[in-house]
Protein backbone atom coordinates (compact mmCIF):
# COMPACT_ATOMS: atom_id res chain seq x y z
CA UNK A 1 0.00 0.00 0.00
CA UNK A 2 1.40 3.22 -0.98
CA UNK A 3 -0.26 6.54 -0.19
CA UNK A 4 -0.59 9.78 -2.30
CA UNK A 5 -1.99 13.19 -1.71
CA UNK A 6 -5.97 12.34 -2.48
CA UNK A 7 -5.80 9.22 -0.48
CA UNK A 8 -4.25 10.89 2.71
CA UNK A 9 -7.11 13.26 2.36
CA UNK A 10 -9.55 10.86 1.78
CA UNK A 11 -8.54 9.20 5.24
CA UNK A 12 -8.15 12.94 6.92
CA UNK A 13 -11.57 13.71 6.21
CA UNK A 14 -13.28 10.87 7.73
CA UNK A 15 -10.93 11.51 10.56
CA UNK A 16 -11.97 14.89 10.58
CA UNK A 17 -8.51 16.25 10.54
CA UNK A 18 -7.08 18.02 7.97
CA UNK A 19 -3.26 17.93 6.66
CA UNK A 20 -2.19 21.50 5.34
CA UNK A 21 -0.42 21.29 1.87
CA UNK A 22 3.05 21.82 3.37
CA UNK A 23 3.18 19.32 5.27
CA UNK A 24 1.91 16.99 2.58
CA UNK A 25 5.10 15.64 1.51
CA UNK A 26 6.09 14.65 4.87
CA UNK A 27 3.18 12.79 6.25
CA UNK A 28 3.23 11.16 2.85
CA UNK A 29 6.43 9.75 3.35
CA UNK A 30 5.51 8.84 6.85
CA UNK A 31 2.55 7.11 5.99
CA UNK A 32 4.10 5.22 3.45
CA UNK A 33 6.88 4.03 5.51
CA UNK A 34 4.78 2.58 8.74
CA UNK A 35 2.17 0.60 6.05
CA UNK A 36 5.71 -0.81 4.65
CA UNK A 37 6.36 -2.11 8.07
CA UNK A 38 2.67 -2.74 8.47
CA UNK A 39 2.21 -4.90 5.20
CA UNK A 40 4.67 -7.93 6.65
CA UNK A 41 1.53 -8.69 7.99
CA UNK A 42 0.21 -10.06 5.11
CA UNK A 43 2.90 -12.29 4.27
CA UNK A 44 1.53 -14.91 6.70
CA UNK A 45 -1.46 -16.97 6.07
CA UNK A 46 -4.27 -16.89 8.36
CA UNK A 47 -7.24 -17.85 6.45
CA UNK A 48 -7.74 -20.55 9.04
CA UNK A 49 -7.52 -18.57 12.15
CA UNK A 50 -10.18 -16.44 14.08
CA UNK A 51 -9.79 -12.97 15.03
CA UNK A 52 -9.18 -11.95 18.70
CA UNK A 53 -10.80 -8.59 19.84
CA UNK A 54 -9.37 -8.67 23.19
CA UNK A 55 -6.89 -10.61 24.82
CA UNK A 56 -8.84 -12.54 27.44
CA UNK A 57 -11.86 -12.40 25.06
CA UNK A 58 -14.16 -11.28 28.18
CA UNK A 59 -17.85 -11.54 27.67
CA UNK A 60 -19.01 -8.27 29.05
CA UNK A 61 -20.93 -8.04 32.28
CA UNK A 62 -24.29 -7.32 32.98
CA UNK A 63 -25.33 -4.77 36.29
CA UNK A 64 -28.86 -4.45 37.52
CA UNK A 65 -30.95 -2.07 36.26
CA UNK A 66 -30.89 0.87 38.57
CA UNK A 67 -29.33 4.29 39.16
CA UNK A 68 -26.24 4.50 40.65
CA UNK A 69 -24.49 7.98 39.84
CA UNK A 70 -26.07 11.01 40.30
CA UNK A 71 -26.93 14.44 37.16
CA UNK A 72 -23.39 16.00 37.46
CA UNK A 73 -24.12 18.11 34.23
CA UNK A 74 -24.09 21.51 35.80
CA UNK A 75 -20.40 20.53 37.18
CA UNK A 76 -19.81 18.96 33.43
CA UNK A 77 -20.45 22.04 31.29
CA UNK A 78 -18.12 24.03 33.68
CA UNK A 79 -15.44 22.20 31.49
CA UNK A 80 -16.51 23.99 28.56
CA UNK A 81 -17.17 27.89 28.06
CA UNK A 82 -19.79 27.26 25.40
CA UNK A 83 -22.33 26.24 27.30
CA UNK A 84 -25.61 28.17 27.96
CA UNK A 85 -28.74 27.25 29.98
CA UNK A 86 -27.58 23.49 30.25
CA UNK A 87 -26.72 23.00 26.13
CA UNK A 88 -23.53 22.94 24.43
CA UNK A 89 -23.53 25.72 21.90
CA UNK A 90 -21.88 25.02 18.15
CA UNK A 91 -21.93 26.85 15.10
CA UNK A 92 -26.03 27.02 14.14
CA UNK A 93 -26.69 23.99 11.87
CA UNK A 94 -30.45 24.42 10.80
CA UNK A 95 -31.41 27.77 9.25
CA UNK B 1 15.98 10.32 51.11
CA UNK B 2 14.01 9.46 48.05
CA UNK B 3 15.78 7.55 46.26
CA UNK B 4 16.29 4.77 48.89
CA UNK B 5 13.92 1.88 48.80
CA UNK B 6 10.59 2.29 49.42
CA UNK B 7 10.25 0.13 52.64
CA UNK B 8 13.05 2.18 54.34
CA UNK B 9 11.47 5.40 53.68
CA UNK B 10 8.15 3.81 55.73
CA UNK B 11 10.53 2.27 58.56
CA UNK B 12 12.00 6.44 58.79
CA UNK B 13 7.89 7.63 58.38
CA UNK B 14 7.81 4.71 61.35
CA UNK B 15 9.88 5.29 63.41
CA UNK B 16 9.28 9.58 63.45
CA UNK B 17 12.95 10.30 61.93
CA UNK B 18 11.20 12.10 59.40
CA UNK B 19 7.53 13.36 58.93
CA UNK B 20 5.47 13.10 55.62
CA UNK B 21 5.27 16.84 55.53
CA UNK B 22 8.99 16.74 55.71
CA UNK B 23 9.46 14.06 53.29
CA UNK B 24 6.56 16.10 50.68
CA UNK B 25 9.06 19.25 51.17
CA UNK B 26 12.16 17.22 49.74
CA UNK B 27 10.53 16.08 46.92
CA UNK B 28 9.00 19.23 45.65
CA UNK B 29 12.13 21.00 46.10
CA UNK B 30 14.06 18.15 44.30
CA UNK B 31 10.99 18.66 41.85
CA UNK B 32 11.73 22.03 41.28
CA UNK B 33 15.78 21.82 41.05
CA UNK B 34 15.17 19.12 38.37
CA UNK B 35 13.03 21.47 36.52
CA UNK B 36 15.63 21.41 33.46
CA UNK B 37 14.41 17.51 33.17
CA UNK B 38 10.96 18.65 32.56
CA UNK B 39 9.49 15.69 34.04
CA UNK B 40 6.60 17.00 35.16
CA UNK B 41 3.27 18.66 33.88
CA UNK B 42 2.41 20.26 36.59
CA UNK B 43 3.47 20.02 40.26
CA UNK B 44 0.91 20.51 43.41
CA UNK B 45 2.24 21.94 46.00
CA UNK B 46 -0.40 23.07 47.78
CA UNK B 47 -2.62 20.00 47.17
CA UNK B 48 0.51 18.16 48.34
CA UNK B 49 1.08 19.56 51.78
CA UNK B 50 -2.19 19.31 53.12
CA UNK B 51 -2.73 15.38 51.65
CA UNK B 52 1.02 15.26 53.75
CA UNK B 53 -0.40 16.82 56.87
CA UNK B 54 -3.47 13.81 56.76
CA UNK B 55 -1.11 11.46 56.72
CA UNK B 56 0.96 12.75 59.23
CA UNK B 57 -2.15 12.62 61.39
CA UNK B 58 -2.99 8.99 59.99
CA UNK B 59 0.50 7.32 60.72
CA UNK B 60 0.59 9.44 64.79
CA UNK B 61 -3.18 7.64 64.73
CA UNK B 62 -1.43 3.71 63.91
CA UNK B 63 -1.59 4.01 60.21
CA UNK B 64 -0.84 0.82 58.89
CA UNK B 65 -0.49 1.02 55.33
CA UNK B 66 3.06 0.65 54.29
CA UNK B 67 2.68 3.62 52.05
CA UNK B 68 1.03 6.37 54.47
CA UNK B 69 2.57 9.27 53.56
CA UNK B 70 5.43 8.67 50.83
CA UNK B 71 5.14 11.17 48.65
CA UNK B 72 4.40 9.92 44.71
CA UNK B 73 3.86 11.34 41.13
CA UNK B 74 0.87 10.42 38.39
CA UNK B 75 1.08 9.98 35.03
CA UNK B 76 -0.98 13.00 33.90
CA UNK B 77 -3.41 11.23 32.00
CA UNK B 78 -4.82 9.61 35.26
CA UNK B 79 -7.77 12.27 35.93
CA UNK B 80 -7.22 13.65 39.64
CA UNK B 81 -10.16 15.60 40.66
CA UNK B 82 -9.69 19.46 40.57
CA UNK B 83 -6.22 18.99 39.08
CA UNK B 84 -4.76 19.71 34.82
CA UNK B 85 -4.89 16.61 33.08
CA UNK B 86 -3.54 16.96 29.99
CA UNK B 87 -2.38 13.56 28.50
CA UNK B 88 0.51 15.25 27.43
CA UNK B 89 -2.06 17.08 24.40
CA UNK B 90 -2.94 21.09 23.97
CA UNK B 91 -6.14 19.41 23.37
CA UNK B 92 -6.72 18.75 26.91
CA UNK B 93 -4.23 21.73 27.69
CA UNK B 94 -7.08 23.07 29.45
CA UNK B 95 -9.05 19.96 30.55
CA UNK B 96 -9.41 20.66 34.35
CA UNK B 97 -10.28 16.70 35.39
CA UNK B 98 -13.63 16.72 37.74
CA UNK B 99 -13.21 13.53 39.10
CA UNK B 100 -10.76 11.26 40.00
CA UNK B 101 -9.79 7.84 38.58
CA UNK B 102 -10.06 4.37 40.43
CA UNK B 103 -5.83 4.60 40.47
CA UNK B 104 -5.91 8.13 42.01
CA UNK B 105 -8.65 7.36 44.38
CA UNK B 106 -7.07 3.64 45.95
CA UNK B 107 -3.20 5.14 46.56
CA UNK B 108 -4.71 8.26 48.31
CA UNK B 109 -7.17 5.61 50.14
CA UNK B 110 -3.34 3.81 50.99
CA UNK B 111 -2.41 7.80 52.54
CA UNK B 112 0.13 8.22 49.07
CA UNK B 113 1.09 11.67 48.11
CA UNK B 114 0.99 12.88 44.76
CA UNK B 115 3.21 16.04 44.25
CA UNK B 116 2.82 16.35 40.46
CA UNK B 117 1.32 14.90 37.19
CA UNK B 118 4.28 13.98 34.98
CA UNK B 119 5.13 15.10 31.07
CA UNK B 120 4.45 11.91 28.66
CA UNK B 121 4.16 11.22 25.39
CA UNK B 122 0.52 13.02 23.76
CA UNK B 123 -2.16 10.47 24.74
CA UNK B 124 0.68 7.62 25.50
CA UNK B 125 1.93 7.50 21.79
CA UNK B 126 5.50 7.29 21.59
CA UNK B 127 8.50 5.48 22.83
CA UNK B 128 10.72 8.79 23.64
CA UNK B 129 8.76 11.38 25.72
CA UNK B 130 9.19 14.07 22.50
CA UNK B 131 5.57 13.79 21.39
CA UNK B 132 4.80 15.55 24.59
CA UNK B 133 3.34 19.14 23.75
CA UNK B 134 5.28 20.19 26.81
CA UNK B 135 8.21 19.43 25.72
CA UNK B 136 10.69 16.58 26.12
CA UNK B 137 11.50 15.33 29.50
CA UNK B 138 15.07 14.81 29.89
CA UNK B 139 17.04 11.18 30.73
CA UNK B 140 18.66 11.86 34.66
CA UNK B 141 21.35 9.79 33.63
CA UNK B 142 22.58 12.19 30.02
CA UNK B 143 20.71 14.83 29.73
CA UNK B 144 20.91 14.37 25.91
CA UNK B 145 19.25 11.06 25.66
CA UNK B 146 15.40 10.55 25.85
CA UNK B 147 14.16 8.88 28.76
CA UNK B 148 11.66 6.53 26.89
CA UNK B 149 8.05 6.63 26.34
CA UNK B 150 5.44 7.18 26.85
CA UNK B 151 5.72 7.22 30.48
CA UNK B 152 8.92 9.52 30.51
CA UNK B 153 8.06 11.93 32.94
CA UNK B 154 7.33 8.97 35.21
CA UNK B 155 10.77 7.31 35.29
CA UNK B 156 12.75 10.92 35.46
CA UNK B 157 11.01 11.92 38.35
CA UNK B 158 11.78 8.29 40.08
CA UNK B 159 15.45 8.00 38.59
CA UNK B 160 15.75 11.61 39.70
CA UNK B 161 15.17 10.46 43.16
CA UNK B 162 12.29 13.16 43.52
CA UNK B 163 9.65 10.24 44.34
CA UNK B 164 10.41 6.34 45.00
CA UNK B 165 7.36 5.68 42.67
CA UNK B 166 5.36 6.71 39.97
CA UNK B 167 2.18 5.46 38.22
CA UNK B 168 2.81 5.07 34.29
CA UNK B 169 0.00 3.40 31.89
CA UNK B 170 1.17 0.42 29.48
CA UNK B 171 -0.26 0.28 25.91
CA UNK B 172 2.56 -1.38 24.04
CA UNK B 173 5.73 -1.11 26.26
CA UNK B 174 5.33 2.13 28.17
CA UNK B 175 6.11 1.38 31.96
CA UNK B 176 8.53 -1.08 31.23
CA UNK B 177 10.75 0.98 28.17
CA UNK B 178 11.22 3.91 30.08
CA UNK B 179 11.81 1.93 33.08
CA UNK B 180 14.93 0.28 31.57
CA UNK B 181 15.78 2.86 29.90
CA UNK B 182 16.17 4.94 33.20
CA UNK B 183 17.77 2.02 34.91
CA UNK B 184 14.32 1.59 37.04
CA UNK B 185 11.85 -1.56 38.07
CA UNK B 186 8.65 -1.26 35.79
CA UNK B 187 5.74 -3.50 36.12
CA UNK B 188 2.36 -3.99 33.81
CA UNK B 189 0.20 -6.59 35.51
CA UNK B 190 -1.92 -8.44 33.23
CA UNK B 191 -4.63 -6.59 31.50
CA UNK B 192 -7.77 -6.14 33.90
CA UNK B 193 -5.91 -6.47 36.86
CA UNK B 194 -5.90 -2.65 37.48
CA UNK B 195 -8.74 -0.09 37.15
CA UNK B 196 -8.87 1.60 33.75
CA UNK B 197 -11.45 4.22 35.13
CA UNK B 198 -10.69 7.55 35.06
CA UNK B 199 -7.07 7.18 32.97
CA UNK B 200 -7.72 8.66 29.14
CA UNK B 201 -8.00 6.45 26.80
CA UNK B 202 -5.51 5.30 23.88
CA UNK B 203 -5.93 1.93 22.94
CA UNK B 204 -8.49 0.52 25.12
CA UNK B 205 -7.84 -4.10 24.69
CA UNK B 206 -4.07 -2.75 25.46
CA UNK B 207 -3.96 -0.06 28.10
CA UNK B 208 -3.20 -0.81 31.59
CA UNK B 209 -2.04 1.04 34.88
CA UNK B 210 1.55 0.29 35.76
CA UNK B 211 4.19 1.48 38.42
CA UNK B 212 7.58 2.89 37.83
CA UNK B 213 9.96 2.12 41.42
CA UNK B 214 13.45 2.23 42.55
CA UNK B 215 12.78 -1.44 43.75
CA UNK B 216 11.15 -4.69 43.25
CA UNK B 217 9.71 -4.60 46.83
CA UNK B 218 8.63 -0.91 47.03
CA UNK B 219 6.62 -2.14 42.79
CA UNK B 220 4.87 -4.95 44.76
CA UNK B 221 3.53 -2.80 47.67
CA UNK B 222 2.10 -0.70 44.82
CA UNK B 223 0.68 -2.61 42.76
CA UNK B 224 -1.24 -4.41 45.96
CA UNK B 225 -2.71 -1.06 46.59
CA UNK B 226 -3.52 -0.24 42.61
CA UNK B 227 -5.25 -3.84 41.98
CA UNK B 228 -8.77 -4.66 42.22
CA UNK B 229 -12.20 -5.47 41.06
CA UNK B 230 -13.51 -2.20 39.89
CA UNK B 231 -17.32 -2.05 38.71
CA UNK B 232 -16.45 1.28 36.85
CA UNK B 233 -14.34 -0.59 34.51
CA UNK B 234 -15.89 -2.97 31.71
CA UNK B 235 -12.93 -5.48 31.75
CA UNK B 236 -11.79 -5.33 35.36
CA UNK B 237 -11.03 -9.03 36.21
CA UNK B 238 -13.77 -9.86 39.62
CA UNK B 239 -11.06 -12.98 41.41
CA UNK B 240 -8.05 -11.46 42.08
CA UNK B 241 -5.72 -12.64 44.32
CA UNK B 242 -3.53 -9.70 45.66
CA UNK B 243 -0.51 -10.61 47.26
CA UNK B 244 2.68 -9.82 45.89
CA UNK B 245 5.01 -8.09 48.78
CA UNK B 246 4.47 -11.59 50.58
CA UNK B 247 5.68 -13.86 48.01
CA UNK B 248 9.24 -11.95 48.03
CA UNK B 249 10.92 -14.80 49.14
CA UNK B 250 10.46 -18.14 47.47
CA UNK B 251 13.44 -20.11 46.88
CA UNK B 252 13.88 -19.59 42.68
CA UNK B 253 15.59 -23.66 43.11
CA UNK B 254 14.00 -25.21 39.51
CA UNK B 255 12.27 -22.48 38.66
CA UNK B 256 11.84 -22.67 34.88
CA UNK B 257 12.66 -19.84 33.00
CA UNK B 258 12.09 -19.72 28.88
CA UNK B 259 14.87 -18.24 26.56
CA UNK B 260 12.82 -17.61 23.12
CA UNK B 261 15.25 -17.77 20.52
CA UNK B 262 13.53 -14.97 18.26
CA UNK B 263 14.69 -12.47 21.19
CA UNK B 264 18.46 -13.13 21.22
CA UNK B 265 19.56 -12.38 17.94
CA UNK B 266 21.51 -9.79 15.38
CA UNK B 267 19.04 -7.46 16.43
CA UNK B 268 20.15 -6.67 19.88
CA UNK B 269 22.33 -4.56 20.66
CA UNK B 270 25.51 -6.75 21.93
CA UNK B 271 26.09 -4.70 25.39
CA UNK B 272 22.40 -5.52 25.91
CA UNK B 273 23.03 -8.84 25.49
CA UNK B 274 26.05 -9.01 27.54
CA UNK B 275 24.19 -7.56 30.43
CA UNK B 276 21.71 -10.11 30.19
CA UNK B 277 24.09 -12.75 30.42
CA UNK B 278 25.78 -12.07 32.94
CA UNK B 279 22.20 -11.43 35.06
CA UNK B 280 21.24 -15.27 33.71
CA UNK B 281 24.33 -15.93 35.61
CA UNK B 282 23.49 -14.45 38.58
CA UNK B 283 20.05 -16.20 38.48
CA UNK B 284 21.88 -19.62 37.75
CA UNK B 285 23.58 -19.41 40.82
CA UNK B 286 20.03 -19.20 42.65
CA UNK B 287 18.70 -22.09 40.92
CA UNK B 288 17.00 -21.32 37.81
CA UNK B 289 16.82 -24.18 34.48
CA UNK B 290 17.01 -22.50 31.68
CA UNK B 291 14.58 -23.73 28.87
CA UNK B 292 14.93 -22.59 25.49
CA UNK B 293 11.16 -21.63 23.98
CA UNK B 294 10.15 -20.71 20.98
CA UNK B 295 7.61 -17.71 19.79
CA UNK B 296 7.86 -17.99 15.95
CA UNK B 297 5.43 -14.88 15.50
CA UNK B 298 7.23 -12.43 17.66
CA UNK B 299 8.15 -10.02 14.65
CA UNK B 300 4.47 -10.05 13.50
CA UNK B 301 4.12 -8.06 16.88
CA UNK B 302 5.15 -4.90 15.93
CA UNK B 303 2.98 -4.64 12.50
CA UNK B 304 -0.04 -6.41 14.17
CA UNK B 305 -0.07 -3.90 16.96
CA UNK B 306 0.51 -1.04 15.13
CA UNK B 307 -2.74 -2.04 13.11
CA UNK B 308 -4.77 -2.79 16.33
CA UNK B 309 -3.69 0.07 18.60
CA UNK B 310 -4.23 2.93 16.17
CA UNK B 311 -7.13 1.56 14.86
CA UNK B 312 -8.51 2.00 18.66
CA UNK B 313 -6.97 5.09 19.02
CA UNK B 314 -8.72 6.77 16.00
CA UNK B 315 -11.70 5.67 18.02
CA UNK B 316 -11.24 6.61 21.05
CA UNK B 317 -9.73 9.90 20.18
CA UNK B 318 -12.95 10.74 18.02
CA UNK B 319 -14.21 12.20 21.19
CA UNK B 320 -12.11 15.54 20.92
CA UNK B 321 -14.14 17.61 18.72
CA UNK B 322 -14.25 21.01 20.61
CA UNK B 323 -17.90 20.78 21.83
CA UNK B 324 -18.09 19.46 25.65
CA UNK B 325 -14.61 20.32 26.82
CA UNK B 326 -11.23 20.74 25.49
CA UNK B 327 -9.14 22.88 22.48
CA UNK B 328 -12.02 24.57 20.87
CA UNK B 329 -10.29 26.51 17.61
CA UNK B 330 -10.87 30.20 17.47
CA UNK B 331 -12.07 30.08 13.99
CA UNK B 332 -14.22 28.24 11.82
CA UNK B 333 -17.00 28.73 9.83
CA UNK B 334 -19.55 25.62 10.31
CA UNK B 335 -19.71 22.65 12.07
CA UNK B 336 -18.04 20.62 10.66
CA UNK B 337 -15.02 23.39 9.92
CA UNK B 338 -14.97 24.18 14.10
CA UNK B 339 -14.23 19.98 14.42
CA UNK B 340 -11.51 20.21 11.81
CA UNK B 341 -10.09 22.88 13.03
CA UNK B 342 -10.43 22.26 16.35
CA UNK B 343 -8.51 18.58 16.16
CA UNK B 344 -5.81 19.68 13.25
CA UNK B 345 -5.04 22.58 15.91
CA UNK B 346 -5.29 20.41 18.95
CA UNK B 347 -3.48 17.13 18.24
CA UNK B 348 0.66 16.63 17.77
CA UNK B 349 2.06 15.30 14.67
CA UNK B 350 2.62 11.46 15.84
CA UNK B 351 -1.03 11.26 17.43
CA UNK B 352 -2.91 12.73 13.92
CA UNK B 353 -0.29 9.85 11.89
CA UNK B 354 -2.27 7.38 14.34
CA UNK B 355 -4.99 8.40 13.93
CA UNK B 356 -4.86 8.33 9.90
CA UNK B 357 -3.66 4.79 9.91
CA UNK B 358 -5.87 3.92 12.83
CA UNK B 359 -8.74 5.60 10.58
CA UNK B 360 -7.59 3.78 7.40
CA UNK B 361 -7.26 0.30 8.46
CA UNK B 362 -11.07 0.54 9.83
CA UNK B 363 -12.31 2.03 6.48
CA UNK B 364 -14.58 0.02 4.38
CA UNK B 365 -12.74 -2.03 1.73
CA UNK B 366 -9.61 -2.16 3.91
CA UNK B 367 -10.96 -3.43 6.95
CA UNK B 368 -10.54 -7.32 6.04
CA UNK B 369 -7.26 -6.24 4.55
CA UNK B 370 -5.47 -4.75 7.79
CA UNK B 371 -7.81 -4.85 10.88
CA UNK B 372 -9.16 -8.10 10.95
CA UNK B 373 -6.12 -10.05 9.41
CA UNK B 374 -3.98 -8.00 12.66
CA UNK B 375 -6.69 -9.45 14.80
CA UNK B 376 -5.66 -12.78 13.75
CA UNK B 377 -2.25 -12.21 14.13
CA UNK B 378 -3.17 -11.16 17.69
CA UNK B 379 -4.69 -15.06 18.02
CA UNK B 380 -1.25 -16.68 16.83
CA UNK B 381 0.75 -14.22 19.28
CA UNK B 382 -1.48 -15.55 22.62
CA UNK B 383 -1.52 -19.01 20.81
CA UNK B 384 2.17 -18.99 20.79
CA UNK B 385 2.50 -17.32 24.38
CA UNK B 386 0.31 -19.94 25.68
CA UNK B 387 2.13 -23.03 24.32
CA UNK B 388 5.41 -21.66 25.91
CA UNK B 389 4.02 -21.43 29.24
CA UNK B 390 3.45 -25.33 28.94
CA UNK B 391 7.25 -25.73 29.09
CA UNK B 392 8.04 -22.64 31.26
CA UNK B 393 7.24 -20.62 34.36
CA UNK B 394 8.27 -16.96 33.59
CA UNK B 395 10.20 -15.84 30.38
CA UNK B 396 13.44 -14.02 30.64
CA UNK B 397 14.98 -11.09 27.79
CA UNK B 398 15.34 -7.92 26.62
CA UNK B 399 13.02 -4.88 27.08
CA UNK B 400 14.43 -2.85 24.69
CA UNK B 401 17.01 -3.40 21.47
CA UNK B 402 19.05 -0.63 22.45
CA UNK B 403 19.60 1.79 25.16
CA UNK B 404 18.09 5.04 25.08
CA UNK B 405 18.71 7.38 22.06
CA UNK B 406 19.78 11.35 21.85
CA UNK B 407 16.80 13.52 21.62
CA UNK B 408 15.39 13.49 17.97
CA UNK B 409 17.80 10.37 16.80
CA UNK B 410 14.91 8.34 16.41
CA UNK B 411 11.33 11.02 16.80
CA UNK B 412 11.38 11.79 13.31
CA UNK B 413 11.46 8.20 11.96
CA UNK B 414 8.73 6.33 13.42
CA UNK B 415 8.60 3.33 11.60
CA UNK B 416 11.91 3.32 13.50
CA UNK B 417 10.77 3.96 16.76
CA UNK B 418 8.19 1.63 16.13
CA UNK B 419 10.40 -1.33 15.86
CA UNK B 420 12.40 -0.37 19.82
CA UNK B 421 9.04 -1.37 20.22
CA UNK B 422 9.82 -5.09 19.53
CA UNK B 423 10.08 -6.68 23.05
CA UNK B 424 7.31 -5.13 24.63
CA UNK B 425 4.53 -5.17 22.06
CA UNK B 426 3.39 -8.92 22.08
CA UNK B 427 3.32 -8.91 25.78
CA UNK B 428 0.06 -6.16 25.00
CA UNK B 429 -1.39 -8.31 22.46
CA UNK B 430 -1.89 -11.31 24.63
CA UNK B 431 -2.50 -8.81 27.98
CA UNK B 432 -0.06 -10.93 29.87
CA UNK B 433 1.82 -9.05 32.97
CA UNK B 434 5.82 -8.14 32.35
CA UNK B 435 8.34 -6.12 34.30
CA UNK B 436 11.88 -4.91 32.99
CA UNK B 437 14.39 -4.25 35.97
CA UNK B 438 17.45 -3.00 35.66
CA UNK B 439 20.40 -5.67 34.51
CA UNK B 440 23.70 -2.88 33.78
CA UNK B 441 25.00 -0.22 31.95
CA UNK B 442 25.96 0.58 28.21
CA UNK B 443 29.99 2.38 27.62
CA UNK B 444 27.95 5.18 27.60
CA UNK B 445 27.01 4.59 31.42
CA UNK B 446 22.72 4.30 29.93
CA UNK B 447 21.08 1.71 31.81
CA UNK B 448 19.92 -1.36 30.35
CA UNK B 449 16.93 -3.16 31.36
CA UNK B 450 15.48 -6.97 31.66
CA UNK B 451 12.05 -8.35 30.98
CA UNK B 452 10.73 -11.15 32.39
CA UNK B 453 7.36 -11.72 31.47
CA UNK B 454 4.53 -14.12 32.86
CA UNK B 455 1.60 -16.38 33.20
CA UNK B 456 -1.97 -14.54 33.27
CA UNK B 457 -2.48 -13.32 36.71
CA UNK B 458 1.05 -14.18 38.01
CA UNK B 459 2.31 -11.15 39.18
CA UNK B 460 3.72 -12.73 41.97
CA UNK B 461 6.52 -14.96 40.55
CA UNK B 462 8.01 -12.17 38.28
CA UNK B 463 8.13 -10.06 41.62
CA UNK B 464 9.80 -12.72 43.36
CA UNK B 465 12.47 -13.33 40.65
CA UNK B 466 12.90 -9.44 40.11
CA UNK B 467 13.11 -8.87 44.35
CA UNK B 468 15.76 -12.32 44.60
CA UNK B 469 17.85 -10.66 41.73
CA UNK B 470 18.03 -7.18 43.02
CA UNK B 471 19.13 -9.14 46.58
CA UNK B 472 21.83 -10.69 44.71
CA UNK B 473 22.81 -7.59 42.68
CA UNK B 474 23.19 -3.63 43.03
CA UNK B 475 21.96 -2.49 39.89
CA UNK B 476 18.37 -1.24 40.93
CA UNK B 477 20.82 1.27 43.82
CA UNK B 478 23.41 3.11 40.87
CA UNK B 479 21.40 6.03 40.72
CA UNK B 480 22.55 9.43 38.33
CA UNK B 481 24.43 10.94 41.28
CA UNK B 482 26.57 8.15 41.44
CA UNK B 483 26.89 6.89 38.45
CA UNK B 484 25.77 8.93 35.38
CA UNK B 485 26.76 11.91 32.97
CA UNK B 486 24.01 14.39 34.19
CA UNK B 487 27.23 16.77 34.84
CA UNK B 488 28.40 16.24 31.54
CA UNK B 489 25.04 16.42 29.44
CA UNK B 490 24.10 19.85 28.23
CA UNK B 491 20.25 20.02 28.76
Amino acid sequence: MSFDNKQIEAVAKLAMLRVDEHDMPDTIKKMNGIMTLIDQMQSVNTDQVQPLSHPQDPVLRLREDTVTQSDQREAFQTLTEFAEQGLYTVPKVIE
Amino acid sequence: MLDKPLNEIAHALRAGKISSVELTEIALQKAQTGSNLNAYISLLEEQALAQAKITDKRLAAGDESPLCGIPMAHKDLFCAQGTLTSCGSKILSNFISPYDATVVEKLADAGMVCIGKTNMDEFAMGSTNESSYYGPALNPWNNQHVPGGSSGGAAVAVANGDVPIATGTDTGGSVRQPAALCGLTGIKPTYGRISRYGMVAFASSFDQAGVLANSAQGASLVLEAMCGFDEKDSTSIKEQTIDFSGQLNKPLKGLRVGLPKQYFTDALNPEIGAAIEAAKAELSKAGVQWVDIDLPNSELGIPCYYVLAPAEASSNLSRYDGVRYGHRADEYDDLASMYINSRTEGFGKEVKRRILVGTYALSSGYYDAYYIKAQKLRRLIVNDFQAAFEQCDVILGPTTPNTAPKLGQISDDPAAMYLEDIYTVTINLAGLPALSIPVGFDKQELPIGMQLIGRYMDEATLLNVAHQFQTLTDWHLKTPKTHGKQSRGAA
